[in-house]
């Protein structure tokens, strides 16, 4: 099975790294949000922000991973690869590992363009709070995936993914701190596990527990790829 | 090579329950070049998948080249080829790393891959094209390439949905002459088609399926005999006086249908009985049954006419 993952996983790769210039288009929104939002927030403010973005690129990074599965369903592309011994899991995970890879390669880039604007981390902040958003990624891509091959068609997981991502975001206090919000809003954010792996990834760049967020990120993680198995094991009978 | 019994497939939509496939038994030897034919939506899809572990049946049980399809999918996978309907080639791949991922994935060693890709390239004509973009190829050439992908693993058993659907003529025809070289090799095949002309060239025997079960079984000859005679149209202004020499003569304004056995032999002497009677002809025609017809006396339609419609 690590074979196969590992098959897979090179063969989603390839075209990315013949043509990187799709990593840096990902990177268009974060450094967007950190060049023209960053700065409202004041000096002090970096320290707080740039966690928060980094759960946000892991976010939109990976939740939208699921499109590049629909051509490859609607050709013939995923039955051609399901007829073959190959591992289902690794039809899977060799495709989120993918994306994993890109998403800590995007997040070192704005860890790196953070820093010029003031941000500070040492190399074992960073090494921890990717580590984090890429635990992140995992879940969310798989479960997109898993979405993708259960809709099918662009239009329907298009609206599945703006009417969950844009909620999620704003509950997650990536933006403005939750605390500033009426109560009912705070609590809101209290149910979003998102929210509570941005506290933690806040915490691994400053102070403070990142305990809830760790039990979070493993709940989605184990949410989010026993979703993922299943629905290519059923889809893949 | 396959043996299937009892087959079958459920869907469970919204507006109920529909039977894709109504338990079929199949029965396919070594070597043997087996074509399925029948109208879009008749089930052969659906049947094929069942047999390539890409569906689940509902009821029924099988043994695909030699493995058990409801207990070993794995043993199966690794046994058969599989080409789909549609393309199986990602666009932003390259050719001959298409062609190599896929023979790692059947396990086959780094040496093993890179001289199969050489051959495979060779042998479907794609030398020259390993490091273009799979997005690059025309409609024929990634036909080749995934009938490439196919047999790549040399399976004993190789199916076809649909193979030449969407070709050019020439690119069917260069398509055909690959399906026979495999044949030729000792690869079974088992194709799904609702041409006529491709059933007929290919097929060794035919498996006719309508509304989800199996209505006939032959060489295409043998089925073709099944039909009673040859259909002959004679044109005359004398059409209803012609219509009742013939049993089952049909009129068609100045046309007259019906079917003799042995038309060519029989026509001479009939034409002369026709012209003592005072009969004026302008024109006889004599056609050898098609698979149409075939498909017509089975099933009540015609195929041409729902491949046409779809």
């Amino acid at each position: 099975m690590l074979r196969d993952t590992w098959l897979v996983f090179a063969r989603v790769m390839l075209p990315v790294v013949r043509n990187p210039v799709a990593v840096v288009f990902g990177l268009a929104q974060p450094l967007l949000y950190l060049a023209l939002f960053g700065p409202l927030l004041g000096d002090s403010g970096w320290q707080w922000f740039v966690p928060g973005l980094l759960v946000q690129l892991a976010l939109f990074g990976t939740a939208y991973a699921g499109f590049s599965l629909l051509p490859e369903v609607r050709t013939g592309v995923m039955e051609r690869l399901r007829v073959t011994p190959v591992s289902r899991v690794a039809l899977l995970v060799g495709r989120v590992g993918k994306d994993v890879v890109l998403l800590v390669v995007q997040g070192l880039l704005i860890v790196l363009a953070a820093m010029l604007f003031g941000f500070r981390a040492s190399a074992g902040d960073v090494l921890l709070g990717l580590g984090l958003v890429a635990l992140l990624g995992i879940a969310i891509g798989s479960a997109s995936y898993a979405i993708a091959l259960k809709v099918k068609l662009e239009y329907v997981f298009a609206s599945v993914l703006s009417s969950t991502i844009v909620p999620l975001m704003l509950l997650s206090g990536v933006l403005l701190p939750m605390s500033n919000g009426p109560r009912w809003l705070y609590w809101l954010s209290r149910v979003n596990p998102l929210a509570h792996v941005v506290d933690a990834e806040r915490s691994i760049f400053n102070t403070g527990s990142v305990l809830l967020g760790l039990i979070s990120v493993s709940a989605l993680v184990l949410t989010g790829v026993f979703y993922g198995v299943r629905t290519f094991h059923r889809e893949s009978a | 090579m396959i043996k299937a019994r009892g087959l079958a497939r459920r869907f469970t939509t919204k507006l109920g329950p529909v039977d894709a496939v109504r338990g079929v038994d199949i029965d396919v030897a070594v070597g043997e070049l087996v074509g399925f034919l029948g109208p879009n939506g008749a089930g052969k899809s659906t049947t094929l998948r069942m047999l390539t572990t890409l569906l689940q049946p509902t009821a029924g049980e099988a043994v695909i080249a030699g493995h058990d399809l409801l207990t070993d999918p794995a043993g199966v996978r690794r046994n058969i080829g599989y080409v789909g309907q549609k393309n199986g080639a990602s666009a932003d791949q390259r050719v001959a790393e298409e062609l190599a991922f896929q023979a790692r994935f059947y396990g086959l060693g780094k040496h093993e891959t890179r001289r199969k890709v050489g051959d495979l390239l060779e042998r479907f004509e794609l030398q020259g094209m390993e490091k273009r973009a799979v997005i690059t190829l025309s409609g024929g050439q990634q036909r080749r390439l995934d009938i490439a992908m196919g047999v790549l693993h040399d399976p004993r058993l190789l199916f076809l949905d649909e193979p030449s659907t969407a070709l050019d003529p020439q690119s069917r025809r260069n398509l055909w002459d690959h399906v026979k070289q495999l044949k030729a090799d000792g690869t079974t095949v088992f194709l799904t088609t609702h041409y006529l002309d491709e059933a007929d060239f290919l097929s060794d025997r035919l498996l006719v399926i309508d509304h989800g079960s199996i209505v006939g079984e032959g060489s295409p000859d043998e089925l073709k005999n099944s039909v009673s005679g040859d259909l002959v149209v004679l044109g005359t202004p004398q059409a209803s006086l012609v219509a009742t020499k013939f049993e089952n003569a049909v009129v068609d304004g100045e046309k007259v249908n019906f079917r003799i056995p042995d038309g060519d032999r029989a026509l001479p002497a009939l034409l002369r009985d026709l012209d003592q009677i005072g009969v004026e002809l302008h024109s006889v025609q004599v056609h050898r049954p098609t698979l149409d017809d075939v498909f017509l006396t089975m099933t009540g339609r015609s195929l041409r006419e729902e491949a046409n419609a779809a």
